[in-house]
């Protein structure tokens, strides 16, 4: 065995540390999907009568749509009728205060460091919490709801806030717009809603923490941020599942509308169980995340960190349609063993002067293969568009890949479009000088991958890259020697 | 403090280092000159556990420890210090961060505790001004667009901060000019002590000008073919190596 391949061996061996589950009772909905499952969903959670139009609407579409197999991911077919749609705790039944949430369902949260506890919390920080189908608490509401802020989780603003979901749902991701945003628009069961109204800044970070935790149900979260004219928020999403054998299906869709004058601020960090060494189990994660900029001057920018599931699916875009308007994607997707990503972005220009900016840097180890998929596309109309893409890969060892699909769509002469792609790999020469220096290889593969993803870290909230930083450092513990 | 016995190296197979005989003393300076190729930059490699170089024979101890045993990031802890002929680029980490790190794993290693913030930079301060050195030059990524100079200055200036017990340095004057030269070797000079040893790597007298050896080496053909005093270094300036080349070569026949 080369050298590379016997540290590869070595190394490859930090456990997944969110990896445990609770026994909880829950409130499920049977095995299955039809017609009735979804009146099923509906019911349970009391909805009105044009929701469940809606959903069954998007479930007839669904029935005639065949799952992508573009991209460059590759996995056993999923059987989604063996699937639940729908897994809630007893526990959680409709807490009207944080007070009243049981105290299991707050254990949960403070085992993976998420206080629910509004006095414990750090200041500067709302969350809403979503345990396998529904969302059990939101932090910090009366505060910001002074504000006007509504910030709450989606069934809820079905029932308090029907107008704005009516207005907005599927109005950037329309139900029909592909596959698993299709079965989420049938099947979805909570989620956040999140409304900024005009000139209001948002004081604090708002997120929303996913955990899955019943077994063999799939995630079907849907999240809505609208800001009106003026306004802003910051917004953070993070999520984490148990350890298990058989892979779990997450196909969450996020929509982010902005008005004039807006901005949103859409921070991920990802980091579903990516099953285990030999590739078995894991969150297969298709997910539909897409913002509008539809006032001028409105700006949406994507931060993620992707370290988590077997196979990630997932293009966060911006739709520019508002005259200069300005769309940004800030991506780090790390891979390891046996997991796979095919990720990127979507930028279309319509408005004129519009800019984008799209920094992808991946992280290939082991057996993985990471891509990279990104579209540029600038409409007849917008005039003076500007796109710069930088699309970086990092590769440890031999055995892993990288691929970048850039596909380039111009239809104004004025546009300016610019690509650079670099690929490297983490050399015996970086590893040896930090070795010379005292430095652990662990800890100098925790550096060198830090210093390369250092543009898009620099993107997250302070506390959140902490954290994503902690987490590379992780995924790729034993990846290279 | 260092003892290298009949040491042999190869990498992929071709041998390089083919018997090396050193002893170095705590106070000690020693030059190892010799021409391009001969395998200075190799032993100073092997020293350092850089683990292409496969060691097929000989030993080398460094105070009292079996120091081929030890991975390369503890022959760091345990004091053995490289200036890299050709330092590494680590982009999107600064000096400082890197040398935080650095230090602060060979702290835990001593056994000390690990400096905070705040300390850590009131070192770095007192150590910059030794080689004169430039804090915004220490907050750019690690080398990514230095000159020849900077990388050479920041070599020193790292091992001002890492206190080595032995220091190696490889080719530290190529690239620069006399002026950081000087300052470069003021810096080397003021960090000897009676505890400490310097084994200079270098084909030029110019440097040994200033940091003065106690012992000149001649290595040629992976082995220790010529040990003088200083006077040694002159002769070579004087009269090149080809001398050297044919009494080893008239000596093999
Ligand atoms: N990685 C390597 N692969 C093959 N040959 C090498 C390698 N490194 C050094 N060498 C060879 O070893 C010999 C000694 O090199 P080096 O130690 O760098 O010499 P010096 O530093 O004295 O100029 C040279 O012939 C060089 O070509
Ligand atoms: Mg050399």
């Amino acid at each position: 065995m080369s050298k590379d391949n016997k540290i590869l061996e070595e190394l490859t061996s930090k456990d997944y540390e969110h990896g445990w589950s609770v026994n909880l009772e829950a409130d499920e909905a049977p095995i299955g999907l039809n017609e009735d499952i979804i009146r099923w969903i509906s019911a349970k959670k009391e909805e009105p009568e044009w929701l469940l139009e809606w959903r069954l609407k998007a479930f007839n579409n669904w029935l005639t749509m065949t799952e992508p197999v573009w991209a460059n991911v590759h996995y056993p077919k999923i059987d989604l009728q063996g699937l639940r749609y729908y897994s809630a705790p007893k526990k959680s039944n409709k807490p009207k205060s944080l007070d009243e949430i049981d105290p299991e369902l707050l254990q949960i949260y403070e085992r993976l460091g998420i206080n629910l506890n509004e006095q414990k919390r750090l200041q500067g920080i709302a969350v809403d919490a979503v345990l396998d189908s529904v969302s059990v608490g939101t932090t910090f509401k009366e505060t910001l709801s002074k504000l006007g802020i509504i910030f709450c989780s989606f069934s809820e603003a079905v029932h308090e806030h029907p107008e704005l979901v009516k207005k907005y749902l599927g109005s950037v991701v329309p139900m029909t717009d592909n596959y698993y945003a299709a079965l989420n628009s049938a099947v979805f069961s909570d989620g956040s809603f999140c409304y900024i109204p005009s000139g209001v800044r948002c004081p604090m970070e708002l997120s929303t923490y996913f955990r899955i935790n019943a077994a063999n149900t799939g995630q079907f979260e849907r999240t809505l941020i609208v800001a009106d004219e003026g306004s802003y928020v910051s917004y953070l999403e993070g999520c984490t599942a148990p350890k298990r054998d058989e892979n779990q299906l997450h196909a969450a869709v996020v929509e982010i509308y902005a008005a004039k004058n807006a901005e949103v601020k859409y921070s991920t960090v990802q980091n579903w169980y990516p099953g285990d060494k030999s590739g078995k189990g894991g969150i297969y994660n298709f997910v539909t995340k897409r913002g509008i900029c539809a006032g001028d001057h409105s700006k949406i920018s994507w931060t993620q960190v992707e370290t988590g599931s077997a196979v990630t699916w997932k293009y966060p875009s911006c739709i520019l349609k508002g005259d200069y308007s300005i769309g940004e994607f800030y991506s780090v997707a790390v891979t390891n063993n046996y997991q796979q990503a095919d990720t990127g972005t979507k930028m279309i220009h319509i408005g004129k002067n519009t800019r984008s900016r799209i920094v992808s840097k991946g992280i290939s180890a082991g057996k993985s293969q990471n891509s990279y998929r990104g579209q540029v596309q600038v409409m007849k109309r917008a005039s003076n568009a500007r796109n710069f893409s930088q699309c970086d890969s990092l590769l440890m060892g031999d055995r892993c890949g990288a691929h970048t699909f850039p596909y380039i769509d111009i239809q104004n002469p004025t546009a300016k479009v610019e690509h650079e792609a670099t690929t490297s790999k983490i050399g015996e020469d970086q590893l040896f000088y930090c070795n010379q220096r005292g430095i652990s290889t662990e800890d100098a593969v925790a550096l060198i991958v830090n210093g390369y993803a250092k543009e898009v870290l620099n993107q997250l909230p302070m506390e959140f890259a902490v954290e994503a930083q902690k987490l590379l450092a992780l995924t790729l513990e034993g990846s290279v020697g | 403090m260092l003892t290298i016995k009949n040491l042999h190296a190869s990498i992929e197979g071709t041998p390089i280092l083919r018997g090396i005989n050193l002893e170095v003393k705590a106070g000690e300076v020693h030059a190892i000159m010799g021409p391009n190729g001969s395998g200075k930059s190799t032993l100073a490699s092997v020293l350092a556990g850089r683990e292409e170089y496969e060691v097929t024979e000989g030993e080398v101890i460094f105070q009292g420890k079996d120091l081929l045993e030890l991975a390369p990031e503890d022959r760091a802890r345990e004091g053995v210090f490289l200036a890299f002929q050709y330092p590494v680029e680590i982009p999107g980490v600064s000096t400082t961060n890197f040398l935080r790190t650095a230090v602060n794993q060979v702290r835990e290693y001593r056994g000390l505790p690990a400096l905070d913030a705040v300390k850590f930079l009131s070192v770095m301060k007192e150590k910059m001004k030794l080689v004169e050195i430039d804090q915004k030059l220490l907050s750019r990524s690690l080398n990514e667009g230095f000159s020849g100079g900077e990388k050479k200055r920041n070599e020193i200036f790292q091992m001002a901060m890492l206190e080595p017990t032995l220091s190696i340095l490889d080719e530290t004057d190529s690239g620069l000019d006399i002026d950081a030269l000087r300052i470069v070797s003021n810096g080397v000079n003021k960090l000897k002590s009676d505890k400490t040893a310097t084994i200079v790597v270098t084909h030029y007298q110019r440097l040994l000008d200033y940091i003065v050896p106690d012992f000149v080496h001649v290595l040629y053909n992976g082995r220790i073919v010529k040990s003088g005093t200083k006077e040694l270094a002159m002769e070579l300036e004087e009269k090149g190596y080809d001398w050297i080349k044919e009494e080893v070569n008239a000596a093999s026949v």
